[in-house]
């Protein structure tokens, strides 16, 4: 086929669940693509000398390979080419924002549509999966060497399957009762299956990697502790887990959440199956979810199948500057989630019980732009309003998570609590410390953090061949921490 | 998995439950908890843990039935197993020798001043402890808390062991007959806590509570278990569980814990339901 024929070629569809039908259940929303359309979809990839797909993504996957052998029916191959470099497949295929990454530099998206490299990956890793055959990769002989990974979240996972196969032994601790750190608590399940995230984690476990849960590193053991008992490396990965609230009066009424809560009670503790499960959440009405990330779509969603007759998205900016990717923005509105833009919550107010009855907001215009470049908001006087509520969810970020940090005290951090790492080898302050994903960047997004996992696999592996390489001067210039541009705001 | 060793009822719907926890045993300190969730369906629940031992690795906590979650585990006996224990999470008791300090246990409380009474004792602290309950049969911990005290004092309610009335009355003795308290640690239910800290805030003593509200991953994620302290919001699993009491705003604690109270009560049932079937 030439390259005109392939443009020809429209971008396909992936067949999903009808909005009114998914709004009431917890099933994924899209079903994947079925055999044939994603063969025709890998047609329509160019096969490009220089693949510009490739740049944009942080874990190097293979893509116009891995696309080429789905074209010519080798699954099998494909899914073995994009595993070379990418442990985590199936979750990355569903929450990468494929669109500010590989499919933005995709050439065929110049003219047409780009070629949906995240929907060919999750056809092979699915198909892999349902399979029951998952092929092992080739692991290195043993080294002897012990690495502790704090945190199993998307950077852990990353680093530890890394690690694991150049032949380290690796061992993962979870504070909560099952590993998976954000894919597990914050994603909810019609997003993200949690069959998935386990199906990876049993591999993980299959080629060797220990997890302990229930283990919160700072409290049960510090990081000197492990280093002192055993451990040659640790790798701090333990993310933005620390809601944060914006301090206005009625914060602390019952009925306001903060996101972390909220989809912790539901995903992870399984909320929406009470009374069948024990842990149990409010039954709402008249729902407001604060932010406009992806945390505050995810917030939103899980509301209305939760039974709330009405969900109101309450933004300060307007849709343009919305953090949260266009399709999960897309599908949230589809739903029937209510869009209040420009507009600020001021107060909540409660009854003589403590309980959340109404939200004062404020409407906002945007004036000029601000240090993140996006027009900063400005309240307009005397619009406050008024709305009859009986749920509020705080989605407005995360903060780091102080547990590792207020225990280890010769580890640098910045203004903000962050730990401070040089993110060209990952190396913290501290010897044979290192650290990735949010818990250096701030809330970013799962596929930044598997980036850093993968960068940190490998400075790893050099120190523990050559503990000198810890004072090696680092070569290249230091990039900026890359920011989540628009639309790449952490897709849990 | 955690295997429990030894189940023992302390007084009605007062139960103790020893568990394999090595870990835990050899890290956990005074006023510290853990978080533990029975099995696949259940909660996680915070408990305080009231005594720990290193060569068994176990450690001891002591809980009332009060729900569906304690209800099933009163249900569990040796041998049995909680799926999953989280600890030890929150900050432990600051200990120091202050000079003579009073610790007051009320209800399940008691179970929680005991290490914290034990802890003071061993820094060198002069220990007057005061336990207090509704009725006599609901006291438990008599013969430990003696033990590592130089003075007990004990009330019920209703007058049917000790002495007649509330441990703010065994305070008020304490402070009359002129005891130089440096320090006041009152656990047990919030009313209590919320009385002991209005008088000794009237004769300015220092006065730590150990709050218990509810939550969930017990390390600083969800802020499900935020409290007012001295006006700011705390989070207790990773600020408390112990705060200054003159500071803690004990209604809005006592709010929030009424947070589920229908669906709490709704599961118990159920619970309750099911038992009475089961047993045919």
């Amino acid at each position: 086929m030439d390259p005109k024929e392939k443009m020809k070629i429209p971008r396909q569809k992936m067949p999903e669940q009808k909005p009114e039908v998914r709004r009431g259940n917890f099933q994924e929303v899209p079903f994947g693509y079925p055999e044939e359309t994603a063969m025709l979809e890998a047609k329509r990839c160019l096969q490009c000398k220089k693949p510009g797909c490739m740049k944009g993504c942080p874990v190097e996957v293979k893509i116009p390979d891995f696309i080429r052998l789905i074209a010519e029916g080798d699954h099998w191959g494909a899914i073995k080419k994009i595993k070379e470099t990418n442990s985590l497949p199936a979750v990355c295929g569903r929450v990468c924002p494929q669109e500010s990454q590989c499919e933005s530099m995709c050439i065929v998206g110049k003219k047409a549509e780009p070629v949906a490299v995240g929907r060919l990956e999750r056809f092979v890793a699915d198909l892999e999966r349902k399979s029951g055959k998952v092929s092992k990769p080739q692991i290195a002989p043993p080294t002897g060497k012990r690495v502790a990974v704090v945190g199993s979240g998307p950077s852990g996972l990353t680093v530890a399957g890394d690690l694991s196969r150049m032949g380290h032994k690796v061992v993962i601790f979870e504070a909560l009762h099952k590993a998976g750190g954000v894919l597990v608590y914050g994603i909810p399940e019609f997003r993200l299956p949690k069959e998935i995230v386990q199906a990876e984690i049993n591999f993980l476990q299959d080629i060797g990697i220990e997890v302990e849960c229930n283990t919160v590193i700072g409290k049960a053991d510090t990081l000197d502790e492990l280093l002192n008992n055993g451990f040659d490396a640790v790798f701090v990965g333990t993310g933005a887990g620390a809601p944060i609230f914006m301090n206005i009066p009625g914060e602390n009424l019952i009925g306001v959440y903060s996101a972390n809560e909220y989809l912790t009670r539901s995903n992870l503790m399984k909320a929406y199956l009470f009374p069948e499960y024990d842990t149990p959440i409010l039954t709402s009405k008249v729902v407001v979810v604060v932010g406009g990330g992806n945390v505050a779509m995810d917030s939103a969603r899980t509301a209305l199948r939760l039974g709330a007759n009405e969900v109101h998205l309450v933004y300060r900016r307007s849709k343009e500057e919305m953090p949260a990717r266009t399709e999960e923005a897309h599908h949230a509105e589809e739903e029937g989630v209510i869009f209040d833009l420009l507009t600020n919550p001021l107060r909540y107010i409660g009854d003589d019980k403590g309980k959340l009855v109404a939200v004062e907001c404020q409407k906002m215009e945007l004036g000029e732009p601000d240090q993140s470049g996006r027009r900063r908001p400005v309240p307009i006087k005397g619009s406050e309003f008024q709305l009859a509520i009986d749920t509020a969810i705080v989605a407005i970020g995360n903060g780091p998570n102080p547990l590792v940090p207020s225990t280890t005290p010769d580890l640098k951090l910045n203004r903000k609590g962050n730990i401070e790492a040089d993110l060209r080898n990952c190396k913290t302050s501290k010897r044979g410390v290192f650290a990735g994903g949010d818990i250096v960047r701030g809330a970013a997004t799962v596929i930044l953090a598997m980036g850093d996992g993968k960068v940190s696999a490998r400075s790893i592996d050099a120190y523990l061949k050559d503990p000198a390489w810890w004072d090696l001067p680092t070569p290249e210039p230091e990039p900026q921490p890359e920011k989540a541009p628009k639309a790449t705001k952490k897709p849990e | 998995m955690h295997k429990i060793v030894r189940t023992d009822t302390l007084a009605p719907s007062m139960f103790l439950m020893e568990v394999e926890a090595p870990k835990i045993a050899e890290k956990r300190k005074a006023g510290q908890f853990i978080i533990l969730r029975i099995d696949e369906k259940g909660e996680r629940v915070p408990f305080t843990v009231a005594d720990s031992d290193t060569k068994r690795g176990t450690i001891t906590l002591i809980y009332q039935v009060v729900g569906k979650t304690t209800a099933q585990m009163s249900s569990l006996r040796a041998g049995d197993s909680l799926l999953d224990i989280c600890g030890p999470l929150g900050q432990p008791t600051h200990i120091e020798k202050f000079g003579t300090v009073c610790c007051i246990g009320g209800g399940t409380g008691i179970a929680i001043a005991y290490p914290i009474a034990k802890s003071l004792g061993q820094a060198g602290n002069k220990v007057l402890s005061i336990l207090g309950a509704r009725t006599k049969e609901l006291l438990f911990y008599e013969n430990e808390v003696r033990a590592i005290s130089n003075e007990l004092l004990i009330c019920t309610d209703d007058g049917s062991y000790g002495q007649k009335g509330l441990v703010t009355d065994m305070l008020k003795q304490l402070i009359d007959r002129g005891e130089q308290l440096k320090l006041v640690v009152a656990i047990g239910p919030v009313p209590m806590m919320k009385f002991v800290a209005r008088m000794t805030k009237e004769y300015n003593i220092h006065t730590i509570v150990s709050l218990n509200p509810i939550m969930i991953d017990g390390s600083g994620m969800c802020g499900c278990c935020r409290v007012s302290v001295g006006g700011a919001t705390k989070f207790v699993c990773v600020d408390g569980p112990e705060f200054d009491a003159h500071q803690v705003d004990f209604e809005l604690l006592t709010k929030r814990l009424a947070s589920y109270r229908e669906k709490e009560a709704q599961a118990y049932d159920m619970y309750k339901h099911a038992c009475k079937i089961g047993r045919g």
